[in-house]
């Protein structure tokens, strides 16, 4: 029992390896020992939890969040939306979602970004939501562009949106990103390659989802997401419940 | 019982800090404030610290481009929504500083917490780290040098085979509190937790 890890093992194999020297910033950002397996215990089985009172009404519309009032953020219209649930299939409801892209031209706000792509002045590019009792969330952008980054001589990035999830445990703590149904560059960019499989690479690829789109005003895109499995067990279940 | 496989990872790129910490990178009025700069939002027991650090390449270099979480218990030893104080959150979020790297925890010194066999863990805060070039969020543990006796009779410290690696988890005192460098590789490359 006192072995027992809370959660499921982490399929490491499933998972970038640290080192992928394709991706040439992971080179040295890779450490170089084996992380060493360790039991959980309360401090890695709960998490920080968000309340609702956090989000703002437009938090989760990246079109105008940003934007001067009465003027929205170009390009094609899009809502995303999905389910976080875990390697059990159990919803996970109120967890934070965060997110984070380029502008529909492939241009990030930021400092350090020196794409020549123009800013969108109504276009910040960062949301978040909450999951429902069900584990769903939904957030309205426009699609990203993709862009040209420096790795190999002329690498880009298919058009992809960063997420952050938190789920119930730190364990559980995943950033992963969303590419699009269709889009050739997926299989072309250095990062989606430091995923072994292409079976994996797929559950990252969002579905183009027609019947869910806002006619005349915004196509739809499912994409679920999911997190580490907590194991539950009688004897669990006797400690939670003390 | 049906099984799914974890989304799989992505780095969380060069620009992690207009989702996690906008108003830091310059998109203002989105949020009224980054989630995990307060860690105190009242007043609380226990020892006041403030925990700083970078996080180093393997070519020496400190990252400017990381974010680094921290979770951890109050100064009782219970966390943020299992009895904790109501005026500590247990939950850090730091992008480091713009010019240097160095993040900063405004915190207090957690207590101890059970192991799941009942046995007290050493006080510790727990870690994780992305950035570009890191494909998987990494997870470590940061002790304190000044705890020898707990130290000594943690679980967690006690199953790590290279003892002479231990010293990469331990913070040292400082003006103010603990330092804590984290080396992502090469001579002195931080223990990293497989969890
Ligand atoms: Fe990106």
């Amino acid at each position: 029992m006192s072995n027992r890890n809370g959660f499921a093992a982490r399929d490491r194999a499933w998972h970038p390896p640290a080192l992928a020297p394709l991706y040439k910033t992971s080179v040295t950002r890779s450490p170089r020992f084996a992380p060493i397996g360790a039991a959980t215990s309360l401090s890695e089985d709960t998490g920080p939890v968000f309340g609702h009172d956090i989000l703002g009404p437009r938090d989760n519309d990246m079109i105008t969040n940003f934007a001067t009032p009465g003027e929205m953020a170009i390009g094609p219209r899009i809502i995303v939306q999905g389910r976080v649930i875990d390697e059990f299939g159990r919803p996970v409801p109120h967890t934070l979602v965060e997110v984070w892209q380029a502008n529909a031209g492939g241009r990030y706000r930021h400092k350090k970004e020196g794409y020549l792509a123009p800013l969108d002045p109504n276009f910040g590019g960062c949301g978040r939501c909450i999951t429902d009792e069900t584990g769903r969330y939904e957030f309205r952008t426009v699609k990203p562009g993709p862009y040209p980054w420096p790795n190999g001589p002329d690498d880009w990035r298919p058009a992809h949106i960063h997420f952050s999830v938190f789920g119930q445990s730190f364990a559980q703590r995943l950033i992963t990103q969303m590419y699009f149904e269709g889009d050739p560059l997926i299989w072309q960019c250095p990062i989606v390659g430091t995923i072994p499989s292409r079976e994996a690479i797929e559950t990252l690829v969002a579905r183009l989802d027609r019947p869910g789109s806002l006619p005349m005003d915004a196509l739809c895109y499912q994409f679920d997401i999911v997190l580490r499995g907590k194991r539950q067990t009688m004897f669990e279940n006797r400690m939670e419940g003390m | 019982m049906n099984r799914f496989k974890e989304s799989p990872s992505q780095t969380a790129g060069p620009y992690v800090h207009i989702g996690c910490t906008p108003n830091f990178s310059g998109i203002e009025g989105v949020y009224p404030e980054d989630l995990g700069k307060k860690m105190i939002t009242d007043d609380v027991s226990g020892q006041r610290i403030a925990i700083r650090g970078t996080v180093i390449d393997g070519a020496g270099t400190a990252l400017r481009d990381a974010l680094i979480e921290i979770w951890q218990a109050d100064a009782q030893g219970k966390f943020a929504g299992q009895g904790g104080e109501a005026g500590f959150t247990g939950w850090g979020r730091s992008p480091g500083d713009m010019a240097t790297g160095e993040f900063v925890f405004d915190t207090v010194k957690p207590g101890r917490v059970p192991w799941h066999n009942g046995q007290l863990q050493a006080p510790h805060v727990t870690f994780w780290i992305v950035a570009r070039g890191i494909n998987l969020g990494l997870h470590t543990r940061m002790y304190f040098a000044d705890e020898e006796a707990a130290n000594a009779e943690d679980p967690i410290l006690n199953r790590i085979e290279h003892k002479s690696r231990i010293p990469t988890l331990m913070a040292q005192p400082e003006d103010g509190g603990y330092r804590f460098d984290i080396r992502l590789q090469g001579e002195g490359e931080t223990i990293f937790f497989d969890i």
